[in-house]
């Protein structure tokens, strides 16, 4: 179920645009139901569509075109490795086998535990700061090396269990 | 701050390295940032909403007509920073200006062309150029509303941009009557959620509306039918962040700064083999070297073997070919590439480029949005064939192929996915078919392997 916070802050994107243009915030308002819920399943879609006026089908095709939408649930940390020609220059590649290494998993996998999901990821759009990846879609974690690698996975664990 | 933020905050970029490095030349964007001076009050302390102000007469002046400001963009010469590098001002000028009902303006800010990470810099260190840049567009244009579109993967940038926007509302320097003129203007920040393809504007305007980002037929252009099927004009966010300055010094002044028909500064975003990546703006036609030379050289004192120079879409250009370039629309398109967004990709002499090849193909397999045939099992195609040549399954006649396969997405799609899917093949067997034909006899790279 989505939470009445959520739809507050639909309300907010939906204001945005024209009101018989309602649908134009389907993508912020799936974002929305990922960040609260961690990914969005066909119930929410559902919830979605009717809070939006939506069929179903438009709001699904939404959930499975763009990349970042998670069709079903991913670790406590998403963690996106970019991978493209750019990062691939300096360690991109590395990076992501690193991790793979370190967590026990390939990509696409979750750790048994449940803490993290690892994906290859297209172009974050922050080239000059490569190695890159990004951590629960929203934050940008750059110059990655191995070292750094470490350390931010141990300071997410350590967070975590708090 | 969360625990948890708390950690990731230690491993964001500070900007240092990518744009407070004092590298610029002559910039008019990135000028006197420091990643604390992105506020409403710093910007108008740098001279910001100076031309906004001026365009509207509330700086003692008569103000500009609409029309006046069109007129100084054209004399200009700016061209858009996205890719096309199609003349503004000529582009502005399309838009119908007795149209009698909404029109909209939109921002591109859905950087993904990999290599390119300037707008994220000018969103996340300089939000009130944009919005100030918009707003003159708008003026100029007789639009009300605009929404900026943002790369969902800069969630960061995005949410600064509304912390912007509500910065703007409140001075009332965007909404109704703005400075107490009778212009309005509404700007709203929209975000992606990736789709490399809705960069590519009609793709964008589908996403804006709520649908999947399958690009539209032109024509009609969006001009004519746009956002809700209602004249629109799209510009790239580093082409609105350059008007300001324009309007302040004048498209004469403007154009004096680049060469003719290519006015201006232009941020190149440097990545791949350099010292020191990052995001340098200099006048446009600066010499390629100089520019490298800014970027800290090629890494590790090697030499350099080839540059992609427009974003992983451009053709690839050897060496001694770039070594001749100046930085700006006309002299590369001369060498047989695009200044694209203005994003180097920089590779030294250890590098494969049947391997770099092969990311990039699989890259635009995975973006192809499906709606064309030529593009959804081309790209396929081509990512499949560029595998087997790296892994040593290559056979003889696949050169020859690949550059087939290429020839016949070209031009055969409704975008310009297709081409940029295809470019960057032909251009790598057009420089370097001995790397390729060396896989294929030797099953291995020429140059030692890399990760």
């Amino acid at each position: 179920m989505i939470s009445e916070a959520a739809k507050a802050r639909f309300a907010k994107e939906v204001a945005k645009y024209p009101a018989d243009q309602k649908q134009s915030s389907v993508m912020a308002c799936l974002a929305i139901v990922q960040q609260e819920l961690g990914y969005v399943s066909a119930e929410n879609e559902q919830e979605v569509a009717d809070y939006l006026g939506m069929a179903p089908i438009a709001v699904h095709e939404v959930t499975t075109f763009y990349n970042m939408y998670n069709q079903r649930p991913v670790g406590t940390f998403k963690l996106n490795v970019c991978t493209n020609l750019p990062c691939q220059l300096r360690d991109g590649a590395k990076a992501l086998q690193h991790l793979e290494k370190k967590l026990g998993i390939t990509m696409g996998q979750t750790t048994e535990d449940g803490m993290f999901t690892l994906q290859q990821s297209e172009c974050l759009g922050a080239c000059a700061d490569s190695p890159v990846m990004l951590v629960n879609d929203r934050t940008m974690c750059s110059f990655m090396s191995t070292e750094r690698l470490d350390r931010l996975i141990a300071g997410l664990r350590a967070a975590e269990v708090k | 701050m969360t625990a948890v933020d708390q950690v990731l905050a230690q491993f964001q970029a500070s900007g240092t390295e990518s744009c407070f490095h004092g590298r610029h030349i002559e910039p008019q964007i990135y000028a006197g940032l420091d990643g604390s001076n992105w506020r409403l009050a710093d910007y108008q302390a740098r001279g910001g909403y100076q031309a906004l102000r001026k365009i509207l007469g509330q700086d003692g002046s008569v103000g500009m007509t609409p029309d006046q400001v069109i007129a100084t963009v054209k004399e200009s010469a700016l061209r858009g920073r996205g890719g096309a590098g199609f003349p503004t001002g000529l582009k502005w000028s399309f838009m119908p200006r007795q149209f009698p009902g909404q029109k909209y303006l939109v921002c591109n800010s859905d950087e993904g062309e990999p290599g390119t990470c300037k707008d994220r810099d000018i969103l996340q260190y300089n939000p009130h150029i944009v919005i100030e840049g918009m707003a003159i567009a708008a003026y100029a244009m007789g639009i009300s509303v605009g929404y900026n579109y943002i790369h969902g993967e800069i969630f960061q940038s995005y949410d600064r941009f509304e912390d912007a926007l509500q910065e703007a509302r409140a001075a009332g320097l965007l909404g109704d009557k703005i400075m107490g003129s009778s212009f309005g203007f509404q700007l709203h920040a929209v975000h992606g959620f990736g789709a490399y393809i809705c960069g590519e504007e009609t793709a964008l305007l589908e996403s804006l509306e709520g649908k999947k980002g399958q690009p539209r037929f032109k024509p009609p252009f969006p001009a004519s039918f746009g956002m809700y099927g209602k004249p629109t004009t799209i510009n790239n966010t580093e082409t609105f962040a350059a008007v300001p300055w324009i309007i302040r010094n004048g498209g004469q002044a403007y154009l004096a700064c680049g060469k003719p028909n290519n006015g201006g500064t232009k941020i190149y975003s440097v990545s791949g083999d350099v010292e020191l990546p990052g995001n340098y703006e200099i006048p446009m036609g600066t010499p390629f070297a100089k520019l490298l030379e800014l970027a800290g050289g090629v890494r590790g004192g090697r030499k350099l073997k080839a540059v992609i120079p427009g974003g992983s879409s451009s053709p690839v250009l050897p060496a001694d070919i770039m070594m001749q370039c100046t930085m700006d629309y006309d002299s590369i398109a001369k060498s047989g590439s695009m200044l694209g967004s203005g994003a180097l990709i920089v590779m030294d002499e250890t590098r494969c480029m049947v391997k770099s090849l092969q990311r990039l193909s699989y890259f635009y397999m995975h973006e192809s949005c499906g709606q064309c045939t030529p593009c959804r099992e081309g790209t396929g195609w081509l990512s499949r064939m560029v595998d087997r040549v790296e892994n040593g399954h290559g056979r003889p006649s696949d050169m020859d192929l690949l550059d087939s396969v290429a020839d016949n997405i070209q031009g055969r799609t409704i975008c310009a996915l297709g081409d940029a899917a295809a470019m960057p093949v032909r251009a790598m067997i057009k420089h370097f078919r001995h790397e390729f034909e060396h896989h294929v006899e030797h099953k291995t790279c020429m140059v030692p392997a890399y990760v």
